[in-house]
């Protein structure tokens, strides 16, 4: 007699089959004193300022697998809708994953209402979902954009809890970030100034901070323009080779030359495309 | 939605029951994806989400429902409801997939993206149910 989960149709999402194998075989490799694979994070400094028309996000580029750097040049500031703009940290795969969700379901959303999303949609949004997860996807989010209403500046916990600040920072170099926020903000700042102060907070993250670094890159959001600044500044450049250990060509004599022609004939010519995309 | 009073429905909401005996395909304990037998194993989920996300749906209707037959009385919930069973029976039969279009219009999934969209797509899953048995699950007499 067969169960009810096989006359049931399958349902779509999250499936927790191998949870219970996966936390087995985890107990049998701590018994053996291996680890298992950890997943790829962030292990970031994001932030965000709101200055006089608008905001200026900012975020460092590396994504770090254990004491790895997996990518020294990962994109962290994602693309939510054309005025509202979203930095991540925490669990690569979490924070991308969120982010285009949540992206698609405010273009639906957008495109029936026939309006520019408002950044208290995609916080609503985004702050449901997590919630609905508990936690356990762990993506903490620094969301600004401009809308009808002004600039807004929203950070998102990964367990759902959201604040509305006109600063915020987040990851593991938030306090070198915040350091310097503390120190230097003002309200209704200059372009100019309010981006050498996010420039500085990375930086300061980035520098003091082991999971951070890299470049930095920014995204300036005011009403009806966005300038996506990667790299805004390449702070740490990798070094350039002051010495060249080649030899030049003609260092080693040629005493004699001998040439063979090996004589093919082509049989057959095939040309296959790959798919570059 | 999530933000209305969750006390005040809380005993609307569906009752946790046990995973039963997990079985695989040939009817014999999945021991690969659901470990070794044992009342354990039957009775405590695998994943702290697993109860939670299998009655996500369910639950969230429930409190929909009862909200609105708190605030527009008995007759909104039961309308909505009586369509909703009305464009449920629009399917194929249950090993067949059927698109489900009214039920999503209604419902307003055909406006959203969620994980159940993206993982998981039954449309794709490798293995077929068994064609007699949902089908006499279905008509209720298994």
């Amino acid at each position: 007699m067969a169960t009810l989960s096989v006359c049931q149709p399958q349902l779509g999402g999250f499936s927790f089959e191998n949870c219970k194998r996966n936390a087995v075989l985890e107990a049998e490799v701590t018994k053996l004193g291996c680890n298992i694979p950890a997943a790829r994070k962030t292990g970031t400094t994001i932030c965000g300022v709101v200055f006089k028309d608008g905001l200026v996000l900012g975020a460092d580029t590396r994504a770090t697998e254990g004491m790895i750097v997996a990518d020294k040049n990962c994109s962290k500031i994602h693309y939510i809708s054309p005025n509202i703009y979203c930095c991540g940290a925490g669990t690569a795969a979490d924070t991308e994953m969120t982010t285009q969700i949540i992206s698609s379901n405010l273009e639906l959303h957008s495109l029936s209402t026939s309006r520019l999303p408002r950044v208290a949609t995609a916080n609503r949004m985004l702050k449901q979902m997590l919630f609905r997860y508990q936690g356990h996807i762990g993506a903490a989010l620094v969301l600004g954009g401009v809308d009808c209403n002004g600039p807004h500046l929203y950070s998102i916990y990964p367990h759902g809890s959201t604040d509305k600040l006109p600063y915020v920072t987040m990851g593991s170099g938030s306090l070198a970030a915040m350091a310097v926020f503390e120190d230097r903000y003002k309200q209704d700042m200059e372009e100019e100034d309010a981006k050498r102060l996010v420039r500085d907070a990375i930086a300061a993250g980035i520098f003091n901070d082991l999971g951070s670094g890299s470049n930095i890159d920014l995204c300036v959001i005011t009403k009806g323009r966005v300038d996506y600044l990667r790299p805004h500044d390449m702070a740490n450049k990798k070094g350039v080779r002051t010495g060249n250990y080649k030899y030049k060509q003609g260092t080693t004599g040629v005493l004699t030359k001998s040439v063979i022609k090996l004589d093919l004939e082509v049989v057959e010519e095939t040309v296959q495309t790959m798919d570059t995309s | 939605m999530n933000t209305r009073g969750l006390r005040s429905q809380l005993k609307d909401s569906v009752p946790v029951t046990g995973m039963g005996p997990q079985v695989g395909a040939y009817g014999v304990q999945d021991t690969l994806r659901s470990g070794f037998s044992s009342v354990k194993n039957e009775l405590l989920p695998s994943h702290a989400l697993e109860l939670s996300e299998k009655n996500f749906q369910l639950n969230q209707d429930k409190m929909n429902f009862s909200t609105l037959r708190n605030i527009q009385g008995l007759h909104a919930p039961l309308k909505l409801q009586m369509e909703y069973r009305a464009a449920r029976q629009i399917q194929r039969l249950p090993f067949l997939q059927s698109s489900h279009l009214a039920l999503d219009t209604l419902k307003g999934n055909d406006e959203s993206i969620s994980f159940e969209d993206i993982l998981n797509d039954p449309a794709q899953s490798e293995m077929m149910g068994e064609p007699h048995i949902m089908v006499e699950y279905k008509l209720g007499m298994m």
